[in-house]
């Protein structure tokens, strides 16, 4: 069973974002071991894209920091391999397709295996358009997630039949960013996809606060934070390591409190 | 070749590549496209806009002082600049919005590099009547200010994009995200040959009424079919929809002419097919400025139309094949062609077409008088003035 599995079977896992070498490579790495210090079950990766097209104003300001101080997927995938050393938890990157596309899928998914990574997620790699990396990804052992939006509806019964891993759930319409009000229809969005799957379902999108983690992890089985930990990091630079810890041990004692699955 | 070979592909190219939260309301919109297309009373409406609001059919123009003085191939120019609102962009526009207001939406977006394809929707949503936000590079708002007011006079909301380089292509980037905002109640007017499937194909075909115009044209005037026809390429809309209805006619050459801005041996250029190299961005697979790490390179051309790193699949497909030919034009080719079209035919063409009239400018020997060629006029240049003007070191502005 693969890392990203028993981390769904042992408990229902925060997911925390972190955007790669922002603002450098060196202390993306310490951040993502102050995140899994203070109980992050699973660490995104994000790999820098110029143009991030889903990406809100905050992960989009914290791309360009990092592309600016010299991030680039060798330096990244470097980090890995040496965290890999430190940490068995599982670590996925979350990319557009085209830097991946630019180094070669062989080369690219080869390099995942070497350094240690679990997984892969891909915003603008649609169910249509799988096809283009799938083959390969699971040759090198590394799982694509799939992702299912509130517009998904009658999308969902193919989508979820190529999952592995965890399904992402998009809990709301939009780009990413923290959000105030989280869509109370995301309840029943995860209840469809349940219908149709065995797989984990993890929401992300606008959960930036306790009381929201609390009220997913009541119908979900994991949560995924982004904007609010690149937040914290835009604010305090690189000294964010411990206020990240902290943050990550408050939304998981939240977490906890949630009403236990069974 | 014409048709792609698996759903929304030229060969490689095309494809979907969008978030997921998008893909329902493309499907829909592929399906309400054929639909519309294969309804008798939605392509007679389109029709009667195009005949009656838009002007069509443009002139096809014999240019015969250029055609002497360059003393080539008898050069005929479609007159894309004589339509309403000043360039082919209408074609495109007036068929989307009428396709909005068909599927139901009350809200149309659109990006816009020059100003042109922003204008263009701001007048087709007055006129049916929908709510209408335009999405412009800082840059390009600072470069076409007399465009930004004049879309506010239509009706529109013109947001600037402060985003990356602030121009076309991050333009095109918040319009995507704006669209994935609302997806209700909005459709996104895709401005060019572009983005994910079905736009690169819907697009074309809006915009084939300037190639199928041009083909009965100068079969009409001169009883043969041109041995070339140029249009200028940043995404690539008037260059598709001159080529599109051409491709089969084996002896016309399709050459297409893109921003080499400052040269192509510098970075400041946009001139996709000359320096770029495949990739995967707005949705499509095809050539990309990018660096080795898939970074979208910043592109520059002194035409905010051709200000865009990428072009339109179909092109890139034509280009893979052999079929099309594309020829980077600089800067001051262009600015050069722009003064001579002036002075020799008098027209006051957009800089971005300029960029075609300079291709042929540089290649009219190659041809013979016996020769017909056909350049795609596809803008007028009044929006280009005082820029050609500070270029030329007059201190003009708008």
């Amino acid at each position: 069973m693969n890392r990203i599995a028993k981390t769904f079977e042992a408990n229902r896992p925060f997911i925390g974002f972190i955007t790669g070498g922002d603002p450098s490579v060196a202390k993306t790495e310490e951040f993502i071991l102050e995140m899994i210090a203070g109980g992050a079950d699973v660490i995104e990766i994000g790999i820098p894209f110029s143009d991030p097209i889903a990406e809100g104003p905050v992960i989009q300001e914290a791309n360009l920091r990092a592309l600016g101080n010299g991030a680039n997927v060798d330096k990244l995938f470097a980090m890995v391999a040496s965290l890999r050393l430190k940490t068995q938890t599982p670590l996925l990157f979350m990319t557009y397709l085209n830097p991946v596309f630019r180094y070669g899928y062989e080369r690219f998914f080869s390099r995942c295996q070497e350094c240690g990574l679990d997984g892969i997620i891909i915003p603008d790699l649609p169910y249509e358009e799988r096809q283009e990396v799938e083959e390969v990804a699971s040759r090198y052992g590394i799982i694509l997630i799939s992702m299912v939006a509130p517009t998904s509806k009658d999308r969902i019964k193919q989508i979820v039949e190529q999952a592995q891993g965890f399904i992402y759930t998009v809990s709301s319409m939009g780009v990413t960013g923290v959000r105030s009000n989280l869509d109370g229809s995301i309840g029943e969005l995860v209840e469809s996809i349940k219908k149709e799957t065995q797989v984990p379902v993890a929401v992300g999108f606008g959960i930036s606060n306790p009381q929201q983690a609390r009220a997913v992890a009541e119908f979900a089985d994991g949560i995924i934070v982004g904007s609010a930990l690149v937040k914290i990091v835009a604010a305090h630079g690189e000294k964010a390591g411990l206020l990240l810890r902290q943050y990550v041990q408050a939304m998981k004692e939240a977490m906890a409190a949630a009403a236990s699955r069974q | 070749m014409d048709q792609p070979i698996k759903k929304g592909r030229f060969g490689l190219h095309g494809g979907q590549y969008v978030p997921e939260t998008l893909m329902n309301e493309l499907l829909k919109l592929e399906q309400a496209y054929t639909q519309a297309m294969e309804d008798a009373e939605f392509r007679q409406e389109l029709n009667s806009l195009l005949t009656k609001y838009a002007g069509r059919p443009s002139l096809l123009y014999h240019a015969k002082k250029m055609s002497a003085d360059l003393g080539g191939p008898q050069i005929y120019l479609k007159r894309e600049d004589l339509n309403h609102t000043g360039s082919h962009k209408i074609n495109n526009v007036l068929g989307q919005v009428l396709l909005a207001k068909r599927m139901g939406k009350t809200r149309v977006i659109a990006e816009t590099g020059a100003g042109q394809h922003g204008v263009a929707t701001a007048t087709a949503a007055a006129l049916l009547d929908l709510a209408c936000v335009i999405f412009m590079g800082k840059e390009d708002v600072e470069r076409q200010l007399l465009n930004v007011y004049r879309m506010e006079l239509l009706g529109a909301t013109v947001i600037p994009v402060t985003t990356g380089t602030m121009t076309l292509k991050d333009a095109v980037n918040e319009t995507m995200r704006e669209w994935t905002r609302r997806v209700e109640d909005t459709l996104y007017v895709l401005g060019s040959v572009m983005g994910p499937h079905p736009f690169p194909t819907m697009v074309r075909d809006f915009q084939s009424v300037i190639g199928s115009e041009t083909r009965a044209q100068i079969l009409k005037e001169t009883g043969s079919l041109p041995v070339a026809v140029l249009a200028c390429v940043g995404g690539g809309s008037n260059a598709m929809g001159m080529f599109y209805p051409f491709i089969q006619d084996e002896g016309v050459r399709l050459i297409g002419c893109e921003a080499a801005g400052q040269g192509i041996e510098t970075e400041k250029h946009a001139a996709t097919i000359a320096k770029g190299s495949l990739g995967v961005f707005h949705g499509m697979k095809s050539y990309f400025c990018q660096d080795e790490y898939g970074q979208i390179a910043p592109v520059y051309s002194i035409s905010a139309g051709l200000d865009y790193p990428g072009i339109g699949p179909e092109h890139a497909h034509l280009y893979d094949s052999g079929r099309g030919e594309y020829r980077p034009v600089t800067d001051e080719e262009a600015v050069q062609a722009f003064e001579y079209l002036a002075r020799t035919e008098g027209i006051i063409c957009a800089i971005e077409s300029a960029h075609a009239v300079a291709q042929l400018m540089k290649m009219a020997k190659e041809f013979s008088a016996q020769d017909s060629v056909v350049i795609c006029l596809s803008g007028r240049g009044d929006k280009d003035v005082a820029a050609i003007a500070r270029y030329r070191g007059r201190n003009i502005y708008e």
